[in-house]
């Protein structure tokens, strides 16, 4: 029996998505990234005496929007809590988050690892601020901090522990990425730290109650995240075989060992003593804004997802694939729109084929492909009204992609005149073609004839090279077998 | 519910106060005092009353998402004792 066969993984994720607000939660600072160090941080944010918080009125906006979007129940009145630790880079000596009465309670996401589908659970979601950076290079033995980013909001997402592997961990954050991104409520910039997960894991034998957990902070990459938790895993199973105990402990992982290493003891860590905030009151929300929001919300990934199999015939892993983010699938539904429906599977195809390993190649998101929908469906428009060949397209598509049909929505077509690309259709001149080829290659032609089935690929092989890939290989293959007389 | 010096110690040292031994005691007795007339305002029965998050029974203002602070980093970093390239220095912390 193997090792892991022996142990079960319970992981849960906590979430912190940066909200997309032009100011900050409480103060009206700007949230604009990359700015010098404090020219965003004003009095409210650096906590000088007697400043007041105001709540961001879009912070909540993005609350009510996520809520809905994961069908979970939105608070008609949530509060605002004293989260009270001391660190530098946390100027009132506590952070304002939500301890009691969360902004949205429950709800869930669908993942899939593999064939599988699963459901998580979600636990709460609640607005907080931010805190500031440390920066702990040398400046003659002291600490550098920057506060521009204290005050930015947050939405920090808890699920249940409800997965059971990296895989599961990974899918999690991934649907919740694509979902915070999709509604457009935060921008996903992972290096920027706009998206960052906290896994708590912990390993037991099967049946067994919990584990004691420990919790990996500011996973900043999916490729980290599934790292840190392996490693975590094997960590733990190691401890409990060799007769150790697990500790409750904050962990970090190093990108460049790949392990995970204790950060401080919880003996005090978690005792943050929170409290309702007397400087804010109940946050109250009520039906009519929660319609108002419901109504600005785009068609959810799950939704579009049916559609998308219902309109046009799509298989429930197109659909999946394609509404995996917001900017693929609105460049697939422009593209069909103009194509025309009959060649949505075509569209789909082609999107999930070459525009995405094109785009996987160049490390560029969908959003920057140097490709319209205009003229992708200029091309597709080719390959559906048999002009072009498949093999012939995917040239063409590579011109298209370097930009040397130019910008317009006929580029394609441009394309494909002035490289003479134009498939052959005319079966006099395929025929023509043909013979030459058969006289050229008598040893094939026996070798076929000798009951060699390769010998007959070879020969198409040979018809095609001879125009340059623009017949049309069915007209050949058909056109060939007649001549061989099979 | 009653607290002993050593729950004072404790309360002190996460709110970073330094306490000397006659003080913990009298902010021992002090805070037993409030505790005590907290039991007896849980001695009034309460069933059925939602609880209060604040003491005014409004709820809160919101602001539009405007940027509206300028920019006040000199003013600020003038009454800092320790700035650098932009950044407030304070003594070195490394977890």
């Amino acid at each position: 029996m193997n090792r892991e066969a022996q142990w079960e993984v319970v992981i849960g994720l906590e979430t912190h998505a940066q909200l997309q607000t032009k100011s900050k939660i409480f103060s009206g600072a700007s949230t604009a990234f990359g700015a010098e160090p404090n020219r965003q941080a004003c009095a409210v944010d650096i906590a000088l005496p007697g400043v007041l918080p105001v709540l961001n009125r879009e912070a909540v906006v993005c609350a009510i929007k996520f809520g809905l979007a994961v069908d979970a129940a939105i608070a008609p009145r949530s509060i605002f809590a004293r989260k009270n630790y001391f660190y530098p880079d946390l100027p009132k000596g506590y952070q304002i988050s939500q301890f009691e009465i969360p902004v949205v309670l429950g709800g869930g996401l669908a993942i899939r690892v593999g064939e599988t589908e699963k459901f998580v659970h979600l636990t709460r979601a609640h607005l907080e601020e931010d805190a500031g950076k440390s920066l702990h290079e040398d400046f003659h033995g002291k600490t550098g901090i920057d506060l521009n980013r204290a005050g930015t909001p947050l939405l920090e997402i808890v699920t249940e522990p409800d997965m059971c592997s990296s895989a599961e961990a990974v899918a999690y954050a991934k649907a919740l990425h694509s979902l915070v991104t999709w509604i457009g409520i935060c921008d996903g910039n992972m290096q920027e730290g706009s998206f960052r997960c906290d896994a708590n894991v912990s390993v037991r034998r099967p049946g067994a109650p919990l584990g004691t957990r420990r919790e990996i902070k500011n996973l900043n990459s999916f490729r980290f995240l599934q790292q840190a938790i392996d490693y975590e895993i094997q960590w733990q199973i190691n401890e409990i075989e060799e007769g150790r105990k697990i500790q409750q402990a904050t962990v970090l992982f190093d990108p460049d060992t790949g392990e995970t290493r204790s950060m401080r003891s919880k003996e005090d860590a978690h005792d943050y003593r929170y409290f309702p905030d007397p400087d804010l009151l109940p946050l109250e929300i009520t039906p009519a804004w929660i319609a108002e929001v419901k109504a600005g919300l785009p068609e959810l990934p799950q939704a579009m997802q049916q559609r998308l199999q219902a309109e046009f015939g799509l298989s429930p892993y197109d659909a999946a694939v394609l509404t995996a983010q917001r900017a693929v699938a609105d460049f697939f539904q422009k593209t069909v729109a103009l194509v025309g429906t009959a060649q949505a599977k075509l569209v789909a195809n082609w999107l999930q084929g070459e525009v995405s390993a094109r785009l996987n190649r160049e490390e560029r998101d969908m959003a920057d492909a140097p490709i319209s929908p205009e003229q992708l469906a200029g091309l597709i428009a080719r390959v559906a009204d048999n002009t072009i060949s498949n093999n012939i397209a995917k040239k063409v598509f590579d011109a298209l992609w370097n930009g040397e049909g130019g910008d317009q929505a006929n580029a394609a077509d441009q394309i494909i005149e002035k490289q003479g690309l134009k498939q052959i259709t005319d079966s006099g001149a395929i025929e023509k073609i043909i013979d030459e080829v058969l006289a050229a290659n008598q040893k094939s032609v026996e070798e076929f004839r000798a009951g060699k089935e390769k010998a007959f690929n070879a020969l198409v092989g040979q018809a095609m090279k001879a125009t340059k890939g623009k017949a049309n290989p069915q007209q050949v293959n058909d056109l060939l077998k007649l001549k061989l007389g099979s | 519910m009653l607290l002993n010096t050593q729950d004072i110690s404790r309360i002190a040292r996460l709110a970073r106060i330094e306490l000397s031994d006659a003080e913990n005691a009298a902010t021992c007795d002090q805070l037993n005092g409030i505790l005590g007339f907290i039991e007896q305002l849980q001695a009034v029965d309460t069933t059925g009353v939602e609880p209060m998050a604040h003491a005014v029974d409004v709820v809160q203002r919101l602001r539009p998402d405007v940027a509206t602070e300028i920019d006040r980093r000199e003013a600020f970093q003038a009454i800092s004792p320790d700035v650098e390239a932009g950044l407030f220095l304070v003594p070195k912390v490394i977890e």
